[in-house]
């Protein structure tokens, strides 16, 4: 039936964008909307970034400098909102546009119109919570995990409008979702069985049951801070017979899926850029499958591990710390495979290469971290102290964040038809590396030493690395605009690529001409052994 | 040439290794309990672990990266997976999980035996203070203080020359005697608090209306320093903890003292003050409790402080702005006072806040009016 659809609507084949600012507006094209999603996400990700900058100009010496305490909270808080909602989570949605119809054949993705109501709910809804930071009273200074009561009756009133744009993000989430999980279940091209799927759509794919089942459990967290708040309830509220515990509870049965969904998209890269350099296919592609199906699975039931100072029973913090343990077991398969993935191969290393073996090396600190984070005796001197901070950082800048660019540096040519400057390229790669390392390795050690997350000032003995720290984090977030030069030039001014852009590149996306056209594959193509692995 | 680059290489490791075990600044503290000393040899335990996974796993990357590339003529093989490699490498971490959870659960056990305490102290956390509690085998209040931090603002704005214990100091810390079990009952009045003292391997958040419990035997008489770790506002970073660890007859004199003057200071309620002793108590009252918030020039951060140079409520009636010191007002940040002040402070600070920052009320604030008010408590 939809063969015969198809065919009637083909015959336009040269049916392009339309003209002007409004092609942005109401395009419905998968390919305009992940560009949409991936330059909004870059903007947020430079906001982000600033906020992060004016917390490490504080950081940088002892005593109050430039900023009072009530502002560095809006600062920690609107930084870790906006590089989660904003930056990380819009930039995978945005690939995820990109690439899925383009890996499973498709012409577009499933639901085109609400494709771009997706997206144009995030500008209004970042838009609403950044403007709080201008309101009378600041915007959100309870951190990004906002723990009532804190956030409820101690709250500023900007608070309201933060409730309705995590409202909205959630609604945006949740549709791009329904849409990646519809594209991959019913526009896939014959032959393309679920075991031969692309991994970057496999990951997706679990990504987006995580945020079906976990973004509704958040919105009813914030809708309870909206009723605590103005109707008088008391859901968190200790004085009416509420538990703030409880909020810490539903919160991280939201919060703990999430980590995992900012990362399991970067697993998917991952695995097809190392492929791609070391020119050999994927080592143990269904344990990779069945791992990233672990995590998730596992995601579920270890939430109460941000909570083990909070005040379990004995059993309770036993059971959290075994099967947290556990999440090391199908992390470790996925590092071995690529590693193995590697080995014997023929390898070269463009950015993108780079970007991915900084990933795996780094990303295994941050999990190596995690791992004594579990361990609930030592987590107490741990918990709430910067060794958190540099734990989650290590995971989600060189992990997610680093994945996110390896992939654009690895796609950009299949996108614009223009190969990036190589040398740029890696003199970017070698700025982030070092500088993400000189922000974040200390900080394990001001950490272990004893200094809380969140504090605007610190006793004398934490200085020396907090400086280091604060170097290294203004040295991270200058080389990003070297990204947006080489962005910039590419498009403007990059040598044009080839159809497969990249030599050991396989998947149906490398069949396309470059750059792809608006309408990926407006037949069915033919799905061989040689594009596809199982 | 290949061999002493190794040696070198490994050389530098071990100092490293040995530099994180010793430097304070670079590793856990051991501490000075038996709790803390297990925290600390399992953290050494599972860092130990990591760090040679670490090797082996990023060894064998290393020389992957270093031996199969283009560059160097390498061809690549075509293998994608191998079933017995794929089993043992999810079998062995499993064991070395397993391993890694056997002495952990041991130390967790441990710290859960809270019975048999000798004694019994409650921690409440306040925005941005601690009440220590000291209670008698019935739970009852004998003697309770605040706990404020005690470095000065002209420190933390950089006018003075920092000291050593800058944003660790208290003014009156919590003492407990060496070598007895001392219990804490651990809940807070208005937002999430979290104690926590390194030295003694202990944390615990800071709930209200949860009572969380935690206890310590410490065997060295000294001075430990910890903070809040759980973000609890504006001045999260400015609520320290400071232990006090006493010789137990010396603990055990100063307990009997404090007692005793607890009975004492209940007879000054009765007492009447001149303009200048109010204004010299309320003044530091002032300093400690106020001035986090409605600032030291009384000018506050409208709208969540209001100021209170020239507020309605302090040139207003007198009993109303003892009331609402008293009382606080529910669902801000302004606490119920009344709990935490006793009456001769409470009148002090009314007194100085009506005949400051332009203030003048012409009126006087004594004890027996805030006894008065309070219904006689």
């Amino acid at each position: 039936m939809s063969e015969v659809i198809h065919a009637d609507h083909h015959d336009d084949h040269d049916h392009g964008p339309e003209k002007g600012l409004l092609r942005w507006l109401y395009t419905t094209n998968h390919k305009d909307i992940g560009t949409l999603y991936l330059w909004f996400s870059f903007a947020m990700f430079l906001v982000g970034g600033v906020l992060a900058l004016v917390i490490r100009a504080e950081l940088f010496q002892p005593g109050l400098q430039f900023v009072e305490p009530e502002f560095f909270n809006q600062m920690t808080t609107n930084h870790g909102l906006i590089m989660v909602f904003g930056a990380i989570m819009p930039a995978f949605v945005g690939l995820a546009n990109w690439l899925i119809p383009m890996q499973v054949g498709a012409p577009d993705m499933a639901l085109p119109r609400m494709n771009n109501l997706s997206f144009w709910i995030l500008p209004f809804a970042f838009g609403m919570m950044i403007s709080t930071l201008f309101m009378e009273g600041g915007g959100p200074n309870f951190g990004w995990t906002f723990y009532a009561p804190l956030s409820t009756t101690y709250a500023p009133d900007s608070v309201t409008y933060f409730i309705f744009a995590v409202h909205l993000m959630g609604a945006s989430s949740i549709m791009g979702s329904i849409n990646i999980i519809a594209t991959i279940l019913n526009m896939r091209a014959p032959g393309m069985t679920l075991m031969k799927m692309p991994l970057f759509v496999w990951t997706w794919l679990i990504t987006a049951y995580l945020l079906i089942a976990v973004m509704p459990v958040l919105a009813g967290a914030v809708t309870m801070m909206l009723f605590d708040i103005h109707f008088n309830t008391s859901f968190f509220n200790a004085a009416g017979g509420g538990d703030p515990v409880m909020f810490q509870h539903i919160f991280w049965f939201f919060g703990h899926p999430e980590v995992y969904i900012m990362i399991l998209p970067a697993f998917g890269i991952v695995s097809h850029i190392i492929a791609t350099f070391a020119r050999k296919p994927l080592f143990g592609y269904s344990s990779m499958v069945y791992a990233v199906a672990s995590i998730a699975f596992l995601s579920f039931i270890v939430w109460a591990h941000h909570m083990f100072t909070v005040g379990m029973p004995l059993a309770g913090q036993l059971f959290f710390m075994y099967s947290t343990m556990l999440i090391a077991v199908p992390t470790g398969v996925k590092v071995f495979n690529w590693i193995a993935t590697m080995w014997r191969g023929s390898m070269t290393f463009e950015t993108p290469m780079l970007f991915a073996i900084a990933f795996v090396v780094l990303f295994t600190m941050g999990g190596f971290s995690g791992l004594m984070l579990a361990i609930t005796p030592v987590d107490y001197q741990y918990h709430d102290t910067y060794f958190v901070v540099a734990h989650f950082h290590y995971v989600l800048v060189p992990g997610a964040l680093f994945s996110i660019i390896a992939a654009v540096y690895f796609w950009i040519p299949k996108w614009t038809g223009k190969m990036y400057n190589e040398s740029l390229g890696k003199l970017h790669f070698w700025l982030s590396f070092i500088g993400v390392n000189i922000t974040f390795f200390p900080q394990h050690f001001s950490g272990l030493a004893g200094m809380p997350r969140r504090i605007p000032d610190y006793a004398l003995q934490f200085a020396d690395f907090n400086m280091l720290s604060s170097i290294g984090a203004f040295i991270f977030g200058f080389s990003q605009l070297v990204f947006l030069y080489v962005l910039i030039h590419t498009i403007r001014s990059g040598k044009p690529a080839e159809g497969r852009a990249w030599e050991g590149a396989k998947g149906l996306e490398w069949t396309l001409p470059s750059p792809a056209p608006y309408h990926s594959f407006t037949h069915p193509p033919k799905v061989t052994d040689a594009e596809v692995q199982g | 040439m290949k061999k002493t680059i190794l040696q070198f290489a490994s050389g530098i490791a071990l100092i490293g290794w040995a530099l994180i075990v010793q430097a304070d600044e670079l590793n856990l503290r051991p501490g000075v309990t038996d709790i803390s000393r297990e925290v600390y040899d399992l953290h050494m335990l599972i860092l130990g672990i990591c760090v040679a996974i670490g090797v082996v796993v990023f060894g064998v990357l290393f020389w992957s990266v270093y031996a199969h590339r283009k560059s160097r003529g390498q061809e690549a093989a075509q293998f994608h997976h191998n079933t017995y490699l794929e089993i043992l490498w999810t079998i062995v971490p499993t064991i070395i999980l397993v391993l890694m959870a056997i002495p952990s659960t041991q130390v967790l056990i441990a710290m859960y035996d809270t019975g048999g305490e000798d004694m019994t102290v409650e921690v409440r956390g306040y925005q941005w203070k601690w009440q220590y509690k000291y209670l008698d085998e019935d739970y009852n209040r004998t003697f309770s203080f605040f706990s404020n931090l005690a470095t000065p603002r002209s420190q933390i704005n950089n006018r003075q020359v920092k000291t050593d214990t800058y944003l660790l100091e208290v003014d009156r810390p919590l003492k407990i005697p060496a070598n007895r079990k001392v219990r804490f009952l651990i809940t807070a009045e208005d937002v999430i608090h979290a104690w926590w003292v390194p030295d003694f391997g202990i944390k615990r958040d800071a709930v209200p209306g949860v009572v969380n419990d935690l206890w310590t035997i410490v065997p060295e008489p000294g001075v430990y320093r910890g903070q809040c770790t759980e973000l609890c506002g504006k001045d999260h970073g400015f609520m320290p903890i400071v232990v006090e660890v006493l010789p137990e007859a010396e603990f055990d004199a100063w307990y009997a003292s404090q007692a005793s003057t607890e009975v004492v200071k209940a007879e000054s309620f009765g007492e009447t003050f001149t303009h200048e002793q109010l204004m010299a108590k309320g003044e530091e009252i002032y300093g400690t409790y106020c001035a986090a918030c409605h600032l030291a020039d009384g000018q506050g951060i409208p709208p969540a402080f209001p100021a209170i140079a020239g507020s309605a409520v302090a040139m207003g009636p007198r009993d109303d702005h003892l009331r609402l010191v008293i009382d606080g007002v529910a669902g801000s940040a302004m606490q119920a006072f009344g709990k935490q002040l006793d009456p001769v402070e409470l009148a002090s600070v009314v007194h100085f806040q009506r005949h400051s920052f332009g203030n003048d009320a012409g009126d006087i604030s004594q004890p027996a009016d805030v006894v008065n008010l309070s219904g006689g408590q």
